[in-house]
């Protein structure tokens, strides 16, 4: 941390702004909106995975007030397109007509005073359905003769993609090769606020205003546009107190264009909040993977090459805008991790099934990424009959090797990431679990440990997204900058924070660059119509971006109100500094709010070459490359392992994460225990799973188990801090990284406990029905 | 997920109660108003029981402790109301649920709505309570072992209520043990075992909960793993399901041996 008088500038654990009305409970999030006159919707749901749409019965005398797909007049289907070669196109319709493709699918949109009579309504409204065989599993939706979720296709795959080498060489020569196939879950994302919308008409400026709890208000402006075939002026998207995103509200809803298209036909306001139910079983999931993957290495263990196969379970829609290709176009070229090695080959599949879309969720694809590779280092470990984490750092690349370019033309900014193993090595006691562990080699309850390291892409750009071809892409991040005629500085951002904490850290930004207090700067975002445009807060982007756009303005401002202090005080404007809120040279110094108060209200005393744009800066900000900065971590975990009950538990959770210089150190450290809270959940807990027939099997939370107060472990959390040679402070992205390291030590913990009885468990999360299979199952091949 | 329209009246007597139409009842809406929110319960008129005095009283007597079926979980967990002895039902009401759900849950509740996993189903039919009813006719007195008929099905008839728990005390040599297997704590076991010994009434009793039905019951020399194991053959649970009744059932065993 920062020394030095001034405590609110880069590097300071100031305490968050926005905490005041967070912990308060005085947000203001689209449930507390009211409006005069607004109606509730509800939505008719498709109860089936797939079938063929009937006829569609109004219940009689509420025509009116039941909408259909032909009453949206002039609307589009929701189309994310990607550029990549292959890539087959869906069309999510808004309200489903002629098939029905997932479970929660919306059919028909009935309003009313009140939700729970919306809910009479849509209760009545009788459809009739041709129930269709339902393609429920990745690998079964792309066997031929599986139905097909999409028939024009021809077959269930949305995009395949090969990464190419020849391996035959290796094949014939490597001396250690090991196999594994490995599943990860179908996961909710479940932020503590669901998604909602109140969408209202504004007559005067002729614009739909959509109030949405969403992390992209700009993305959703033109997406929600095109939807609806008007021009962007006339939608205005205002996210306001937004509880928790981490992907799922970074996507185009076909309630926000139902619920928008509504508003301005009907000419009054409409509210459709999102309850459990339709987050469990109806709206977006993430995390489905399967993997198949051979791991070739030396007598060492040193990793010679690696041939993989992944499925993702895309859904039946590409969801706006990421798309259907990003998730599996992250797993292929993110699977090397952060190893060097030089024979990689990788085939990835999108496949299409009748449930709903995948969108990326905190880490996108690195949470069953890391899992697979790790998994994979443990297997060769063991292979070599070697301690993991000397095989991790075997293949790991080396501090002298940085900045770095990998197999798949990673570009690995900085850092050490040895030192940040060795660490947690270390945190955990390495030795002293291996001792208790040979101590209690005959009991019920066995423990493990398991480490996992990865590094995490953030803030990555245009060179990156372009060659995806997806809807956004990412380009100059820009920040408004503006003195208040009393000397407070307005920062206008187009990110939304919603639990990063970003009302604090962009104003210490500010503060850095200007001494401006704290408490006198104030981040307006989330609203379309007074922000600078930007694709939103994901990827780990915005203290990069959006701190780095902050930076840049308040950098231009202090320029001009140099040059207004200077001429207040007399002096050339290349003898003054601006800080501390002050303009000063040698011994005078005038305040920052006197130079305000010259601009806005004193003008006959400006000079006479003043800047014309006053003291209000746009300004826009990429960095020095554009190809990410990358953040890592090392997770070391102690688990015990019930062998009777199949219960795990967590004993002991080390980590070390190197996020470059941190703006705010508390801050991050809260960012990395939510995204292992979270990761833990993957792990252990979340889990959607479907029947033959694709209905949704945990459609409450008393099914879908989360992880709460008592499953998430004190974490002992260690800083590195390796700044990144390309970000205004030296700051990486490490929004993620929290949840990507969990479900991957954690199951080698797991592993490690159950491996003296010869278990293995492939499949997350980790559930006590899971770890009995794995004995039973160990103790049939004993006997046989 | 909001209820459908209903009407709701509020008795706050028996006598009152007696005067009501027909409806269903609601105690401390912890099952029902899950049911009524999800729709799967769609009545159109519902009596809440919670204000009924009479329902919230506890009586010790000699041998048992009778407590009204709107007694709620977290006055017997704090420990309000009079135990039948080795601290058992505070030990177990601690264990249901979260606090919230506690401090509306009613004893009553829990049984009528018959939930193979319900902490008090087990519990209570290993120490051989029963239930005491209340019709325009009078009432009866149900076993807990008849009581329940299977998943979410009691014995009541239509305008019967439960108005109390009849739990008879225990020796001071009694020895019993409870286990259940939760994925978290507060969430509805996945596996459960009760057992209850007290040689001094001639009662050796194991009970095993959460098995998709009404609870298996094992009396005298059948508490022994063996007769588990046949008995759980019968109960449709897979085979790592009985492996963590079995082992469920271990530990109970250890804690009451
Ligand atoms: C999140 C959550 C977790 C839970 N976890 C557990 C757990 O771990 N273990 C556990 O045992 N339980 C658990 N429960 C259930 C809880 O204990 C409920 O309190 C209990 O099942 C029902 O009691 P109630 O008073 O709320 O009944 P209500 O919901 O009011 O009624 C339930 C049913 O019984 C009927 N009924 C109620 N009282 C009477 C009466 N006196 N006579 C006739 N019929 C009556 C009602 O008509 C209804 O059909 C949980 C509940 C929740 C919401």
């Amino acid at each position: 941390m920062k020394g030095g008088a001034e405590g609110y500038g880069v590097g300071r654990s100031v305490r968050r702004k926005e905490d005041d009305r967070y912990m308060r409970g005085k947000g203001e999030y689209v449930g507390d909106i009211r409006l005069a006159g607004m109606r509730e919707l509800a939505f008719v749901r498709s109860p089936l995975a797939h079938a063929r749409i009937g006829n569609i019965r109004k219940p009689a005398g509420h025509e009116d007030r039941v909408f259909v797909a032909a009453d949206l007049i002039g609307v589009k289907p929701i189309v994310a397109n990607s550029g990549l070669p292959g890539f087959k196109s869906s069309a999510q319709p808004i309200l489903a007509h002629d098939k029905v493709r997932h479970v929660g699918e919306a059919i028909a949109a009935c309003v009313a005073a009140t939700r729970a009579e919306a809910e009479d309504l849509a209760a009545a409204v009788e459809v009739d359905f041709e129930e269709l065989p339902a393609v429920v599993d990745m690998l079964a939706a792309r066997m031929p003769g599986a139905p097909l979720v999409h028939e024009h296709w021809g077959d269930n795959v949305f995009l395949e993609s090969r990464v190419e080498a020849d391996l035959s060489e290796i094949r014939r020569t490597a001396p250690v090769v090991v196999r594994r196939t490995l599943r990860t879950a179908r996961q909710c994302m479940s932020p503590l606020e669901g998604r909602g919308v109140v969408a209202l008409y504004d007559r005067r400026l002729d614009q739909i205003v959509l109030h949405t709890a969403t992390q992209i208000p700009h993305i959703i402006r033109t997406g929600l546009a095109g939807c609806l075939g008007v021009s962007e002026e006339n939608v205005r998207i205002v996210a306001p107190d937004v509880g928790g995103g981490f992907g799922y509200k970074g996507m185009l809803l076909s309630e926000e264009v139902c619920a928008a298209f509504l508003a301005r036909h009907l000419g009054y306001p409409v509210r459709w909040l999102e309850d459990r139910r339709e987050q469990l079983s109806g709206n977006a999931n993430c995390r489905e993977h399967h993997y198949d993957i051979m791991a070739y290495a030396d007598r060492d263990g040193r990793l010679i090459a690696l041939d993989a196969a992944a499925t993702v379970d895309t859904g039946a829609y590409s969801i706006y805008p990421f798309s259907a290709c990003l998730e599996s176009a992250q797993v292929a070229s993110i699977l090397p991790g952060p190893y060097k090695f030089d024979a990689y080959r990788c085939i990835t599949w999108s496949s299409a099934t009748n449930k709903p879309g995948l969108v990326p969720y905190r880490g996108v694809a690195r949470a069953g990424v890391c899992y697979a590779m790790e998994t994979m280092i443990d297997a060769i470990a063991h292979a070599v009959n070697k301690e993991p984490y000397e095989v991790r750092l075997r293949n790991l690349v080396q501090p002298e090797d940085m900045p770095f370019d990998n197999i798949t033309k990673k570009h690995f900014d900085s850092g050490d990431y040895p030192e940040c193993l060795r660490r947690v090595v270390e945190a955990i006691d390495l030795p002293a679990i291996r001792r208790k562990q040979k101590d209690s080699a005959d009991a019920s309850v066995r423990i493990g440990v398991g480490f996992s390291i990865f590094c995490e892409q953030g803030a990555h750009g245009t060179s990156v997204y372009y060659g995806w071809g997806i809807p956004m892409v990412p380009g100059f991040e820009q920040a408004v900058a503006r003195l208040t005629p009393d000397g407070g500085l307005e920062l206008r951002v187009g990110i939304q924070s919603h639990g990063q904490g970003l009302e604090t850290t962009l104003a210490q930004i500010a503060n850095e660059v200007l001494g401006i207090p704290v408490e006198r700067i104030r981040v307006v975002h989330g609203d379309t119509a007074v922000t600078p445009y930007s694709t939103g807060t994901w990827g780990s982007r915005c203290i990069v971006m959006a701190g780095g756009a902050v930076a840049t303005a308040c950098r231009e401002l202090g320029q001009r109100i140099a040059r207004i202090g200077a001429h207040l005080l007399q002096v050339p404007s290349g003898n003054v500094q601006v800080g501390k809120g002050l303009v000063s040279s040698g011994v005078a110094s005038v305040r920052i709010e006197e130079v305000a108060r010259t601009w806005y209200l004193r003008p006959q005393e400006l000079p006479k070459d003043v800047d014309p744009g006053g003291l209000e800066v746009t300004s826009g900000y990429k960095t020095v490359r554009d190809t990410g900065t990358f953040s890592y971590a090392a997770h070391a975990v102690v688990v015990s392992v019930d062998t009777e009950m199949g219960d795990v538990r967590i004993l002991d959770y080390a980590l070390c994460e190197d996020g470059g210089v941190l703006i705010n150190p508390m801050i991050v450290d809260g960012q990395v225990c939510g995204g292992v809270a979270q990761g833990i959940g993957t792990a252990l807990y979340e889990e959607m799973p479907f029947d033959d027939h694709g209905q949704p099997l945990a459609t409450t939370l008393a099914d879908y188990m989360l992880p709460g107060a008592t499953e998430v472990p004190m974490l002992r959390i260690d800083h590195m801090q390796t700044p990144s040679p390309y970000t205004a402070f030296g700051q990486k992205g490490i929004g993620e990284g929290g949840a990507i390291g969990p479900p991957a030590a954690i199951a080698n913990a797991v592993n490690d406990a159950l491996r003296p009885l010869g278990a293995e468990i492939n499949q997350l999360p980790i559930t006590p029905h899971r770890v009995l299979e794995a004995l039973a199952a160990s103790r049939l091949k004993v006997s046989a | 997920m909001k209820p459908a329209v209903f009407s709701l009246e509020q008795p706050v007597s028996v006598a009152q109660l007696m005067q009501s139409g027909e409806g269903r009842i609601v105690a401390g809406g912890q099952s029902l108003g899950p049911m009524l929110n999800f729709r799967v319960a769609q009545p159109s008129h519902v009596i809440s029981i919670a204000q009924i005095r009479e329902f919230s009283l506890v009586e010790e007597t000699e041998d048992a402790v009778i407590i009204g079926a709107c007694v709620t979980h977290a006055a017997i967990a704090d420990g309000r109301v009079p135990d039948i002895g080795k601290g058992i039902l505070p030990a177990i009401a601690q264990g249901i649920a979260y606090r919230a759900v506690r401090n509306r849950g009613t004893i009553g509740g829990s049984l009528c709505h018959a939930d193979p996993a319900a902490d008090w189903l087990c519990t209570m039919t290993a120490l051989g309570a029963a239930v005491l009813t209340l019709r325009p006719d009078g009432g009866r007195t149900i076993p807990l072992t008849t009581f329940v008929l299977g998943p979410f099905r009691n014995a009541l008839q239509p305008g019967e209520i439960v108005q109390a728990v009849r739990v008879p005390k225990a020796s001071p040599e009694a020895r019993w043990g409870y286990y259940k297997a939760c994925r978290k704590p507060g969430e509805f076991a996945h596996a459960m075992a009760a057992v209850f010994l007290d040689p001094a009434r001639d009662i050796h009793r194991a009970v095993i909960g959460a098995v998709g039905g009404a609870p298996i019951v094992l009396e005298g020399s059948d508490v022994r793993i063996e007769s588990a194991e046949r008995a759980l053959l019968q109960s449709g649970l897979d085979e790592i399901g009985r492996i963590m009744q079995l082992a469920a059932l271990r530990r109970a065993m250890e804690q009451a041996a």
